[in-house]
């Protein structure tokens, strides 16, 4: 569990990626870091998807328009520059051969028109990156935003279905995959595309024939991207799976160290890591070569047209049907049109896991909310207690009814336990209760009102909650016990802990109430997190109680102090008690017994021992068996 | 990383060999425009097409050559870079297998499995990268540098202008953006801890109805993260045109001081036209390397991450005059025996001292932080006593080499560990050889078989993620099948009857009596009732032993039992 809180910390930041810096258009493929072939995931929906993330920029339309036009001026401009440098370089090797004085002035008005065109060029860089990043950082932003909200308004079946990491994934994960492709991958689509028609126009108006030269490279391009990325596929399909078996070796031998090192396991483990570590080699190395081809191979179709230029170009000055100045401008053409193509692959893969990723996001989106609160009746500030659970009908699921029609009636200030072996349902009821479930048949009523009349927070108030799960979350000890009224008193807090028997120990620490928990809270024991959660319930103040095995993790000595707190805690408020030990439930009014989901008896100790039932065999094997074995 | 980098040693042969490799193919690059000067100065002034010809053919040949030059450093590259990672992650696994609890407690297992994965892989990328364009970018640096200067020393002073202009604003950038992007990685750990624990605590955020709370401090990380974002992103969008300005400057610098020197007959028109190739290239490799610059302070944290592990030492190691059995089996002996956790504020065992022998079963009993599980620890030496001695089959622990210790002990741990496999696997974790009957006898005893059979390959069914399939009751059994496999002369259940119902509590209980019962048994527990009819008690208080003895005198005599034994067993059932 705690590894994987680790993995989910430790996922590699996504802003930090070199791309970024590359933006629109620099020179000569700067931009396949993310190696080829790399299996992308792809969107069921992708039309309907995009439909919906652009319906994200919405806000954005005047600025992003703004800056595709902009997009588009320094495109022109990057594409007629070389044009422009060409007409300097010709007019000086004119020139040269007639051996006449350079024409000074034509080519500093040139240089200077060039210069400015540059400046002007950086400087919408600049702002369209700049507008580009902010709309990304900010849409990133906003989905957080929507996504945290809606787990707000989801019910407790999402999360008890889903993994933590799964959910945190999309809300990390998943928007920096898309605000990536945004920052990055559109600015670099829209200039790649407006580059290679300015480079191709500019191309044909300085020699069409030139140009089919040089454009018969593209396909060239095209097939040994495609070739590679094809290839490297299956290598790296093969070196993420040694990858993840690898990962999973190292999970568990860490884990579960203990147990390792108790039967001996250690050479063994390291054999098998060994075994699985060269296999993760001979796969990783050989993904890495071919997707590692694309540099020199795209490299050398470059040169190939660079040579190409070189030569016929050289011809065709020779034979006066070219300027010079102009060969020189279409070797900076053919930049700008392979250095796109070679980075196609992977902007396409960026944009398609992107929309990817945008899918598994609005899939959170458009999961069923609770149902909707009716704002009808507000509940009296301090409630009786009374809670009336009335042919009550529930199941997980609809083909699995657990309760068919359960009826209990719980005077003010009774105890109600629950009990049954483990697996048994135990917290199905407070489930219910706390309507973290809503049941689907009958009516589950406090003080009269039917729960569904009350909006959730308040119902909720109504109830002090100690689950057997201690949560704390990283801050003072204080501000744990107070989580539930931020506004707390010192001495409010002081009394709870004590309440509690938890004021000891808390001033026991170097830090007292003001001890900061670390993220798993390693450094106070199980024990006294639970009394920290008891202090909470009691500082919260509720009309009624659920304890969920409460002190199962404290020892029966302390459980007895406990007990003596809580006796008192539940003197006027009416209580559900989950337990594990029989002996602490004797009292209560009312004792359900869960076996697999269902109640199966209900009634008061004496009642259920004198029947004789399943209660009765678990409290005999409870209390007999340390005699019997 | 220097240190990490000290490991690539045996690969130095490959290295230089990849880096004269790369510079060829720099080489080859840079030669390529001193062509294209050529062919401009002998074939197109002189008109001399056969020249062009001759010098194209040589140019795709030289090209040719290039590529050849560039795919066989890939090959040498990503091998070693694979190879050096794949060197690395058997060094740190085999460390972390001669560790001993302690480290792992220091380290915390999740953390050692973030270094000896993610950390890995980021060295990783770092070195595949260094390998590749890193390496690459100074050299074909240097080499257009040369280039350039063996043409036209005069002319090459642009670059002396234009290479500082750029390596300020790199240096600007870095200086800048480095703190931003570690401040920008505190702050997406922030976020992530925020939704992590909003969702592990879901049930006491509505419970408490704390969601507008919870939401706010969400929204307060998101906002932070996003402010953060924002800086960077406004300085990273300055890098780019910042760079394509200098270059293009230089460009245009090249252009009018070639004209000069061209017009004054200083040059030839044909360096114009190279120099400008040499500004692409020479500008580009050093744009390359600062993007890579960002990488490196990354991999940086990660390899002292690693370095943090492969310098650790194991506290607990073999000995180096392993004692000679004694012959004796089944015999453990506390003497005045302290221990302490490292960085406790006080110790979590005080002078513990008792002894136990075959057909024993000792029961350890005692309040939450008493030093239970800690004393039951300190037998398979997963720690070192403080003072004191621990002997098995009366030699000390210390003395023996713990390949030789751990198989006479048979532990079951308080949490049910189950790995990858078939149950079968699982049962076989201390031997693997251990023929069928014994695992079938053994998941007998542990009263596991009957729901191993129910499972639908039975002893072949598989695990899904280490028993995820299974009830908490299932794997402690499971575990406890596990240590019976071994046939260990000393058993020690610490509290892993916990999870089992009370009747299969019993019926095991009763079982283990039956098959152990020449073996010495070693208890750990909760309930009263577990541990009633053990041969010896032994009550712990706050690492102290506040009570020794059977259960009726304990009873009578020693205060902290008794109310141990109240607070579970009403009276009438005590006796």
């Amino acid at each position: 569990m705690s590894a994987n809180e680790e993995r989910e910390r430790q996922q590699p930041p996504p802003q930090m990626r070199m791309g970024a810096m590359f933006g629109g258009g620099g020179p000569r493929g700067g931009g396949h870091m993310r190696a080829i072939g790399r299996p992308v995931e792809k969107a069921k929906n992708f039309k309907g998807t995009v439909k919906r993330l652009a319906a994200f920029l919405k806000p954005y339309t005047i600025p992003l328009a703004l800056t595709a036009l902009l997009i588009v001026i320094s495109s022109v401009i990057a594409a007629a520059s070389p044009k422009i440098l060409g007409l300097a370089i010709t007019s000086m090797f004119k020139s040269f051969t007639a051996k006449s004085a350079p024409d000074y002035g034509y080519v500093l008005r040139i240089l200077g028109g060039l210069g400015l065109l540059y400046i002007i060029s950086s400087v919408i860089t600049y702002f369209t990156q700049r507008t580009l990043a902010r709309t990304a950082q900010r849409t990133a932003y906003t989905m957080r935003r929507q996504l945290d909200e809606k787990l707000s308004k989801l019910p407790l079946k999402y999360f008890d279905t889903k993994t933590r990491g799964e959910i945190m994934s999309r809300v990390t994960n998943d928007v920096d995959n898309i605000n990536n492709a945004m920052q990055q991958g559109m600015s670099q689509l829209i200039g790649s595309v407006i580059g290679i028609i300015g480079a191709v126009v500019m191309m044909l108006i300085i020699s069409p024939l030139l140009t089919l030269i040089t454009i018969i490279t593209l396909p060239l391009s095209f097939g040994v991207t495609m070739f590679i990325a094809k290839n490297s596929q299956k290598y790296f399909a093969a070196q993420q799976k040694s990858l993840g078996e690898l990962n999973g070796h190292i999970e568990e031998m860490f884990t579960g160290h203990r147990i390792v090192k108790a039967f001996g396991y250690e050479k063994k483990s390291i054999e098998r890591f060994g075994e699985i570590n060269t296999r993760l080699f001979n796969s990783g190395w050989k993904s890495q070569f071919i997707s590692g081809f694309i540099f020199p191979v795209m490299n050398f179709i470059n040169n190939l047209g660079y040579v190409a230029v070189c030569v016929a170009g050289g011809i065709f000055v020779v034979k006066k049907t070219i300027e010079i100045g102009d060969v020189q401008a279409f070797i900076q053409y053919i930049r700008m049109f392979t250095q796109p193509v070679a980075q196609s692959a992977s902007v396409i893969n960026m944009l398609q896991s992107a929309v990817a990723s945008a899918e598994r996001i609005f899939e959170v989106l458009d999961e069923t909310e609770e149902t909707s609160e009716t704002e009808a009746a507000v509940p009296a500030k301090k409630t009786e207690g009374r809670v009336i659970f009335d042919n009550v009908k529930f199941g997980y699921t609809p083909e699995k009814i657990l309760f068919e029609s359960l009826s209990l009636n719980v005077e003010p200030g009774h105890t109600i336990a629950i009990v049954g072996p483990t697996g048994a349902g135990k917290t199905t009821l407070v489930n219910l209760l706390m309507r973290f479930y809503e049941i689907t048949g009958g009516a589950i009523s406090v003080d009269g009102v039917d729960t569904r009349n009350l909006k959730r927070g308040n119902l909720r108030r109504m109830f002090g909650m100690v689950l057997q799960d201690t949560w704390l979350f990283s801050g003072t000890i204080r501000d744990n016990i107070a989580y539930a009224r931020p506004g707390a008193a010192d001495e409010e807090i002081f009394r709870a802990a004590k309440a509690a028997r938890a004021d000891h120990f808390i001033n026991a620490l170097p830090g007292g109430y003001a001890t900061v928990l670390n993220e798993d809270a390693s450094n106070i024991s199980q024990g006294e997190k639970q009394l920290i959660t008891i202090a909470r319930a009691v500082l919260a103040d509720p009309s009624m109680l659920i304890l969920d095995e409460a002190t199962s993790s404290v020892d029966t000595r302390t459980e007895v102090q406990i007990q003596h707190a809580m006796k008192e805690l539940m003197k006027e408020r009416t209580s559900f008690v989950i337990a594990h030990r029989l002996s602490t439930i004797k009292d209560a009014e009312m004792i359900l017994v869960m076996n697999e989901g269902a109640i199966v008896e209900k009634g008061t100790h004496e009642g259920l021992i004198k029947a004789g039932g399943f209660y009765s065999q678990l409290y005999r094997a409870q209390f007999t068996a340390g005699e019997t074995a | 990383m220097l240190k990490l980098i000290k490991l690539l040693k045996p690969y130095t042969g490959t290295i230089i060999f990849i880096a004269v490799l790369f510079l060829t193919q720099a080489m080859i690059d840079l030669s390529l425009p001193t062509f294209m000067a050529e062919i401009v100065d002998h074939g197109i002034v002189k008109g001399d097409l056969p020249y062009i010809y001759k010098t194209g053919f040589i140019m795709i040949s030289i090209a040719l050559l290039g590529v050849l030059c560039a795919l066989t450093a890939g090959f040498f590259s990503s091998r070693t870079s694979l190879g050096f990672s794949m060197k690395l992650r058997n060094m740190i696994f085999t460390k972390t297998q001669a560790f001993s609890l302690n480290e792992y407690d220091k380290i915390g297992s999740a953390s050692l499995i973030t270094r000896a994965t993610n950390d890995v892989a980021q060295v990783q990328q770092a070195l595949i990268i260094m390998l590749s364009m890193m390496m690459r970018a100074p050299l074909m640096c240097v080499g257009g540098l040369i280039m350039a200067i063996s043409r036209d020393r005069e002319l090459s002073l642009v670059f002396a202008v234009a290479v500082p202009a750029l390596g300020l604003i790199i240096y600007f950038v870095q200086k800048n953006a480095i703190p931003l992007f570690i401040a920008m990685q505190k702050k997406l750990d922030r976020l992530n801890l925020v939704i992590r624990e909003k969702l592990t605590g879901i049930r006491e955020v509505r419970a408490f109805d704390m969601i507008a709370h919870e939401e706010k401090k969400f929204d307060k990380a998101n906002a932070d993260l996003n402010s953060t974002a924002l800086s960077l992103a406004n300085l990273m969008a300055f890098i780019m045109p910042a760079m394509m300005a200098a270059m293009n400057f230089t460009m245009i610098a090249i252009v009018w001081f070639g004209g000069l020197r061209l017009s004054s007959g200083k040059m030839h028109f044909g360096d114009i036209l190279a120099f400008i190739q040499y500004v692409n290239l020479i500008l580009f490799a050093l744009m390359m390397v600062s993007m890579l610059f960002i990488l490196i302070p990354r991999a940086e944290v990660s390899a002292g991450r690693i370095n943090e592990i492969l310098e650790t030492k194991p506290t607990i190691e073999d000995p180096v005059n392993p004692a000679t059995p004694s012959g004796r089996k089944g015999y453990i002996e506390f003497k005045n025996v302290s221990f302490t956790y490292k960085g406790a504020r006080q110790k979590a065992l005080n002078g513990i001292s008792f002894s136990a022998g075959p057909g024993e079963v000792t029961a350890i009993i005692g309040g939450t932080g008493s030093g239970k599980s800690t004393l039951v620890n300190l037998i398979p030496r997963f720690y070192d006593v403080e003072e004191g001695e621990i002997l098995v089959d009366s030699v000390d622990v210390r003395d023996y080499p713990q390949a030789a210790l751990r198989p006479i002990i048979g532990y079951v741990a308080q949490k049910a560990m189950l790995f990858t496999g078939t149950v079968a696997d699982n049962l076989r974790f201390g031997n693997e050889n251990a023929p069928m009957e014994d695992i079938i006898k053994a998941a007998k005893t542990a009263q596991a078989h009957s729901f191993i059979e129910a499972m639908p390959e039975g002893y072949n069914s598989l695990l899904a993620q280490a028993g995820k399939n299974l009830s908490g009751g299932q794997k402690q059994r499971l575990c406890i099948a596990r240590a019976i496999v071994i046939k260990p002369e000393i058993y020690i259940f610490d509290d892993s009857f916990s999870a089992l119902d009370f009747r299969t509590d019993a019926d095991l209980r009763a079982e283990l009596k039956k098959e152990l019962k020449d073996s010495t048994v070693i208890i750990v527990a909760q309930r009263v009732t577990t541990i009633m009819d053990a041969d010896r008690i032994i009550v712990l208080d706050d690492g102290k032993v506040a009570g020794m003895g059977k259960h009726k005198e304990l009873f009578a005599s020693c205060g902290v039992y008794r109310e141990i034994v109240l607070s579970q067993v009403s009276p009438e059932e005590v006796q």
